[in-house]
């Protein structure tokens, strides 16, 4: 942020990126240096409307001023209404802050999402980076237990366990050597909220998990990221390369003598390596067998030490709740899902993007007031919640709030927070068969209900749909269901007919027979 | 994912593997990693690879076979000179992956894990590429694009 120039925010995101970011930053460069313009391009993250990318900021006097969506084609006509002071153009949507997608949400773990360059440490704390660690450092490991228990977090990474709990068991587990792994798989179709915190805020991912270390005495950190996410593992490698030198791991965290390491482990493209267990095998160099329990992964987790499983959205929690304290994290939410739940809101949606929120707010408010209903203006059908082992949530179910529990009681989940939508275009028996498809896929072989029921639950569906024995058929799809989940090991097989169930029940007129 | 070997070239990469597996071995857990270089700088993980890696290692070949074989990710024959990843998970069908699919696999002549007879794409099928606000998603090496019409399918396999 250099005097005299004007600082222009292009996002560097994975989806801003994808829609052409890189163009539209270099034409800004080119046609600045053209007019004789004075400009500092930062490439912030993304502030999360993705729908609005490539989303390009101006500041002026202070105040953050957005346009968007702007391709390369936009750019000269940018710089002839003046955008450089603010100037008047078709998309130009006035202060960033006072967007309504923005300004109704919540954001407390994405606070700094989209503001600061990802890779500025000194933006970082700026924005209130590094004080959950200090504060964390003046504390005792039960203490800083006690603060993330009392917030009420739970796991985010689909289970909602509570994290505080987790975190006590590892403290009292009995092991030389403790580790703090961070599953950054997100294979949930629908969900991209670790993937944009990586990409845009890495630094807090970096801080949770040093407060974890220090909570239950680990010294070493493992990221498993997904193989499918390249940018993120080079903006996580480079912020971990940063924080080392500077003294934000290593051996003297922060000059208190206190040793966390960290490193980034890449996947290699299996859904199932996204459950705990499977994950840890994985880390361990194994095929991602899943593992039976017990031993919890707390007490005999990787290369068989305590071991503390969470998700990067819930490590990414940890640095606000430890700078503001369980009580200010408590007060957003509902009932016992407590503090913010990050909605994902994806697939067939006018406004999609990222939602941070606290709990409690029906889907119908999601779907409509933030997400504006379909792309194609046609209406919702369905939409897939928590996932691809998740339900498919029929119209006459929106006013449900988003609440874990509430949720449990109509059959549906949270989960990672992906919501999937669909207009009245979808065939919902497609959408059945894919769910079975995934599983035999993802499959990771080890119980029958599930290497075997999957690939019969496909074929039992293309009979339907081909008219042979249609209703014989249909109760084999149900009682297939059944038998997969009453008899697999883990929930790939457990809940993979949930999406398939929730189709034989709300949408029964597409699970037919078909010319 | 650059350089490739004709067969006869596999046994050429031998030094480079066992390089690559001594440089990991120490670390914890370093079979994942040691896949992920050897894959980085040959484009694919060769036959010739694996009593190598076992051997540094001090693993079975069937341990090493069996993992390289359990991933998606990991493949045990040249990719041809760019790798297309095509996303079927259902916020991009929710969005026209199912047809985008059928229109790549026309258009290129191959089905997934085929690679294009110009040797120019591989097929692969991925499931989420997390920019599903922005669906269907398609990643071209390590270049993810959103809302891939069979339009603009075109032009990004026409580009370069
Ligand atoms: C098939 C399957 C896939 C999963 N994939 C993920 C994933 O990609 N990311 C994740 O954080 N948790 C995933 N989970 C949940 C993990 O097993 C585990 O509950 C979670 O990582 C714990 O962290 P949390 O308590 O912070 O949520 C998956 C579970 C199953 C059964
Ligand atoms: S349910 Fe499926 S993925 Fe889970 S342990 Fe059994 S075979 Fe493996
Ligand atoms: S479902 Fe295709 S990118 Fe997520």
């Amino acid at each position: 942020m250099s005097k005299g120039k004007v600082n222009v925010f292009v996002p560097s995101d994975t989806a801003a990126r994808s829609l052409g970011s890189e163009d539209v930053a270099l034409s800004i460069e080119k046609v600045a240096l053209d007019l004789g313009k004075s400009v500092a391009i930062v490439r912030n993250g993304s502030r999360g409307l993705a729908w609005l990318e490539p989303l390009v900021e101006v500041e002026v006097d202070g105040k953050r001023h957005a346009y968007g969506p702007i391709s390369k084609d936009d750019v000269e006509g940018l710089f002839a209404v003046g955008f450089l002071e603010g100037g008047k153009h078709p998309k130009g949507l006035g202060p960033t802050e006072q967007l309504s997608y923005l300004s109704n949400q919540s954001r407390l773990t994405f606070s700094r999402v989209g503001i600061i360059d990802p890779l500025s440490l000194n933006a970082y704390q700026k924005h209130g980076g590094y004080e959950g660690l200090r504060n964390a450092l003046e504390m005792s490991c039960e203490e800083i237990v006690d603060v993330v228990t009392e917030s009420g977090l739970r796991g985010r990474g689909g289970a909602a366990f509570p994290t505080g709990i987790k975190w006590h068991t590892v403290l009292r587990a009995d092991g030389e050597q403790k580790y703090v792994t961070c599953n950054a798989d997100e294979g949930d179709s629908g969900t991209f909220a670790d993937r944009l915190i990586m990409e845009s805020d890495p630094f807090v991912l970096i801080e949770g998990m040093t407060i974890a270390g220090l909570a239950v005495k680990a010294t070493q950190g493992y990221i498993y990221l997904r193989t499918e996410y390249p940018l993120a593992i080079q903006v996580m490698n480079s912020a971990i390369q940063i924080a080392k030198s500077e003294g934000l791991l290593g051996d003297d965290v922060m000059g208190s003598g206190k040793t966390f390491n960290l490193e980034v482990r890449e996947a290699a493209g299996a859904y199932i390596c996204g459950e705990e267990t499977s994950m840890l095998e994985s880390l361990e160099g194994k095929r991602g067998i899943i593992r039976y329990r017990p031993p919890l992964p707390a007490i005999k987790g990787l290369f068989g030490s305590p071991t503390i499983v969470n998700n990067v959205i819930t490590l990414a929690t940890v640095p606000i709740i430890l700078a503001k304290g369980a009580q200010h994290y408590k007060e957003y939410g509902s009932g016992r899902s407590r503090g913010t739940l990050t909605v994902q809101l994806a697939g067939n949606i006018k406004r999609g993007g990222l939602v941070e929120i606290g709990f409690g707010k029906t889907l119908r408010e999601l779907l409509e007031d933030f997400g504006g209903g379909t792309a194609t203006g046609r209406p919702i059908r369905a939409v897939q919640a928590g996932g691809p082992l998740g339900a498919y949530v029929h119209p006459s179910q929106f006013d449900a709030p988003l609440d874990y529990e509430a949720f449990a009681e109509f059959g549906a989940m949270i989960g990672h927070g992906g919501l999937v939508v669909f207009d009245d275009t979808v065939d919902m028996a497609e959408q059945a068969r894919f769910a079975m498809e995934f599983c035999a896929v993802e499959s990771c072989g080890k119980c029958t209900p599930c290497r075997i029921g999957a690939v019969r639950g496909v074929e039992v569906i293309d009979r339907i749909l081909d008219g042979i024995d249609e209703s014989g058929n249909l109760v084999l799809l149900s009682e297939l269901c059944d038998t997969m989940i009453a008899g697999s090991l883990c929930a790939l097989g457990g809940m993979a007919p949930f999406p398939v169930q929730s189709v034989i029940k709300h949408f029964p007129e597409d699970l037919r027979a078909r010319k | 994912m650059n350089k490739q070997l004709s067969k006869n070239g596999q046994d050429s990469c031998i030094p480079l593997v066992r390089e690559i597996a001594e440089r990991h071995a120490s670390r914890q857990g370093p079979l994942l990693p040691i896949l992920h270089s050897v894959q980085d700088e040959l484009g694919y993980i060769p036959n010739v690879a694996v009593p190598v890696i076992a051997e540094v290692l001090n693993l079975s070949r069937a341990e090493i076979h069996g993992v390289i074989t359990f991933y998606h990710f990991f493949r045990d024959a040249p990719p041809g000179k760019q790798t297309l990843y095509l996303c079927r998970a259902e916020a991009c069908q929710a969005m026209g992956a199912r047809k985008l699919e059928e229109y790549a696999k026309e258009k290129l002549g191959v089905d997934f894990h085929e690679t294009t007879s110009d040797g120019r794409f591989s097929l692969e099928p991925v499931y989420c590429l997390g920019n599903c606000a922005c669906s269907p998603a398609v990643m071209i090496d390590d270049f993810v694009y959103g809302r891939v019409t069979p339009e603009r399918f075109d032009s990004l396999i026409d580009e370069d």
